[in-house]
């Protein structure tokens, strides 16, 4: 039930992107894609550049992403967004191309792609959902997930010895020449959801620069798969993934400095 | 101090309840009823006027279907008369 | 423009440079890694998109998105790439972009060897990649053939919104003959109304393969089916016919086994023997209806492949058992010799003079 306002002199402080489909979408309640789709939209919408973009969605939770976004959109297999991004931006290089992907799409099968095209230094922007597990096809172990996390794929909890560490992408990338601007940023509450929307602007602006590939790996919830409540995945993002994936900038090319707004990049340290 | 409101559309809302965990003066709350999906939305629940319109819950909800409205300074002046009487 | 003498897949490279190809994304197998060169000189010159891959399965993911943004895109590989490539051919198949890829065969399975064969057939005239469906495929036969197939496959990709094949064994990728090149084509200017350009002043749109729901994934096979039918209809089937008139045995074969078999049936015909061959050029659409009636008249087909035994069966399919068909083949990247291919037709001639065939209505022959 509305409070009734009995003056209409109020203003629009915040209201849905334009950029974003107006459907109610397939994620499960809580699910953090929801927030990322949004925050893309927002800045899509904020840097006019609706018109211009071209997703590259890719397979996993997020397989119908283009089905919430008001842009042309392909649909890549499986690993393949990078590649497939690759294919555009070269022969449409005036347009904004941006593929978003989850764990298993970009740090499993598609890690030779993602790899490469940071390397050449495709000018192209990632949105990776990192949320430390499969879950499309039902809650297996992903090369992000936590030692000792249970999964549906190792339900004595993932073993080291066995299944070797969780990939640090953020970092990973940071290491080639091609990478403009490689971040992590984390969607578990209010305040580092306004740092990701910052953060995921500035990857756009790389793009639209010139400068070359662009990433921001955003950590995310999976409930369902977790089995935890909405509110319980947020806490887990912010106690259990954090320290293992610190938030922080790892590659910021020197014409983004001042967009940051923090002088030097940063390297690590959860906040 | 500022006044606003917010609106959930009932139909989006999942009620994953992101938006009442992090609302700072607690003023949303689960409505009574199920929607057509069949979750409970949330809704706003604000008789003594404390939603600032802080936008927080908007903010962390997946599904964009808050809209966030705060009045402005002649509507506020209203507001403070209302409580008042 | 004079005749030059040319290897097969820098023909193959630069015919599609001057057919307006825009973009090539590839990666080094030998024997075609001349061709990937090649592009790698030209395409750069002339300011359009090369880029070599990381890998098969990065190169055919490139020209996807290549292809879904509306471009005139070509891969070229050999047989263990174009394993790695058929995820990527069905995808496209599934979503009616236009592509072409030229396939120089290797001597296979697995790693095999470098030598030339023709063993991706089944793989590349069925689906090419899991589902229902069959891209064109061109088969050429010498260097000038391989020039013309390949500007023929961007103008039928196009033209269908369709996968196009140009097959060739490692031999004619090869080999050099004096042939033609075409002169040089302008690049398209626009980019078809249906590819990704950016949503300005339309609705969006989306390219995509997945079809949840079986009514309607079947509707779209449904499209893609009557797709091919349209193409068949259309009159895309190609072959060529050699000393047919007369001929009471006849070979079929594509390839350099069709060139073997060429020079056989001159070995033979000097003997005395009525031999023909029907080489077809298109090995989809298939020139079923054609065998069909040609068995009518003959005693004896024989099947020359460079595999064992793939085209062998569209061939038996075809004649459905008009006419007894045999098979000659050599495997791992041996070249059937025309010598052999002659004293597999007189075997074939021997084992005939005995036998009474019954055609459809059940009369002796």
């Amino acid at each position: 039930m509305d409070t009734v306002v009995r003056e209409p002199f109020e203003t629009v402080v915040y209201e849905r992107p334009e950029a974003l489909v107006d459907v109610s979408t397939h994620y499960c309640p809580g699910c953090t894609h929801g927030v990322a789709h949004r925050l893309v939209a927002e800045v899509i919408d904020e840097l006019d550049i609706r018109e211009q973009t071209i997703l590259v969605a890719s397979v996993g939770c997020s397989v119908f992403s283009y089905q919430y976004l008001e842009v042309d959109a392909c649909e890549a297999a499986h690993g393949r967004a990078a590649a497939m991004a690759t294919g555009i931006k070269r022969v449409n290089p005036d347009n904004f191309v941006f593929t978003y992907q989850g764990d298993g799409d970009l740090a499993s099968i598609g890690l030779a792609e993602t790899v490469h095209a940071a390397a050449r230094g495709e000018k192209i922007s990632i949105i990776f959902l990192n949320n430390a597990i499969y879950g499309m096809t039902g809650g297996q172990m992903a090369p992000t997930s936590l030692v000792g996390q249970i999964t549906s794929s190792s339900p004595f909890g993932r073993d080291s010895k066995a299944a070797g560490y969780p990939l640090r992408m953020a970092e990973m990338l940071a290491g080639l020449e091609g990478t403009a601007y490689s971040v992590r940023r984390s969607l578990h509450d209010a305040r580092h959801i306004l740092q990701a929307k910052k953060a995921i602007k500035i990857a756009f602006e790389a793009q639209l620069m010139g400068l070359g590939f662009s990433i921001v790996e955003l950590l995310s919830t999976c409930p369902t798969n977790w089995h935890m409540t909405p509110v319980e995945a947020c806490d887990w993002v912010r106690d259990a993934m954090i320290p293992y994936y610190p938030l922080g900038d790892y590659k910021v090319a020197p014409e983004l400095e001042s967009k940051t707004g923090r002088g030097k990049s940063t390297k690590g340290g959860a906040r | 101090m500022a006044s606003g409101r917010i609106v959930i559309n009932q139909d989006r809302c999942k009620g994953c309840a992101l938006c009442i965990e992090t609302c700072p003066p607690g003023v949303i709350r689960f409505a009574d009823h199920l929607n057509a999906m069949g979750y409970r939305p949330a809704e706003l629940y604000d008789p003594a006027f404390q939603c600032t319109g802080c936008a927080l819950c908007a903010m962390v909800c997946p599904d964009a279907s808050i809209t966030v409205y705060r009045d402005l300074p002649t509507a506020r002046a209203e507001r403070r008369i209302l409580e008042a009487v | 423009m004079a005749k030059q003498l040319l290897k097969g897949n820098i023909a193959f490279a630069e015919a599609a440079v001057r057919a307006g190809c825009e973009a090539y994304f590839g990666y080094p197998i030998t024997p075609q890694t001349e061709l990937l060169e090649h592009m790698s000189k030209r395409m750069v010159e002339l300011d359009r998109v090369f880029l070599q891959a990381e890998s098969e399965v990065a190169a055919v993911n490139m020209v996807y998105g290549a292809a879904v943004a509306g471009a005139r895109v070509m891969t070229s590989s050999s047989s263990p790439g174009i394993s790695l490539m058929q995820e990527g051919f069905s995808y496209m198949a599934a979503s009616d972009v236009p592509a072409v890829i030229i396939d120089v065969m290797r001597g296979g399975p697995g790693l095999g060897n470098i030598q030339p064969a023709q063993g991706d057939y089944f793989q590349v005239t069925r689906s090419a990649g899991h589902g229902d469906f069959r891209p064109i495929v061109l088969a050429p036969a010498t260097v000038q053939e391989a020039i013309d197939l390949t500007v023929l496959a961007f103008d039928l990709a196009e033209r269908y919104r369709t996968l196009v094949f140009v097959l060739a064994d490692g031999a004619i990728g090869q080999m050099m003959e004096p042939a033609k090149l075409p002169p040089m084509q302008d690049l398209a200017h626009d980019r078809p109304e249906w590819a990704l350009t950016g949503a300005k002043g339309r609705d969006h749109n989306i390219i995509t393969s997945i079809n949840l729901g079986a009514q309607k994934l079947e509707a779209y096979n449904q499209h893609l089916q009557e797709k091919l039918r349209h193409i068949e209809q259309a009159g895309e089937l190609r072959y060529e016919e050699y000393l047919l008139d007369d001929a009471d045995l006849v070979i079929v074969a594509f390839g350099t086994a069709s060139r073997a078999s060429q020079t056989a049936l001159k070995m033979l015909r000097e003997e005395g023997f009525k031999v023909g061959m029907l080489r077809p050029i298109t090995l989809w659409p298939f020139p079923e209806k054609e065998l069909f009636e040609l068995a009518k008249g003959v005693k004896g087909i024989l099947v020359v492949e460079m595999n064992a035994g793939q085209m062998l069966h569209d061939v038996r399919e075809a004649v459905a058992g008009r006419a007894p068909v045999a098979f000659y083949g050599r495997m791992g990247g041996a070249i059937p010799l025309p010598k052999d291919i002659v004293s597999e037709v007189k075997k074939m001639a021997e084992k005939m003079v005995a036998v009474k065939v019954e055609d459809g209505n059940g009369h002796g022959r």
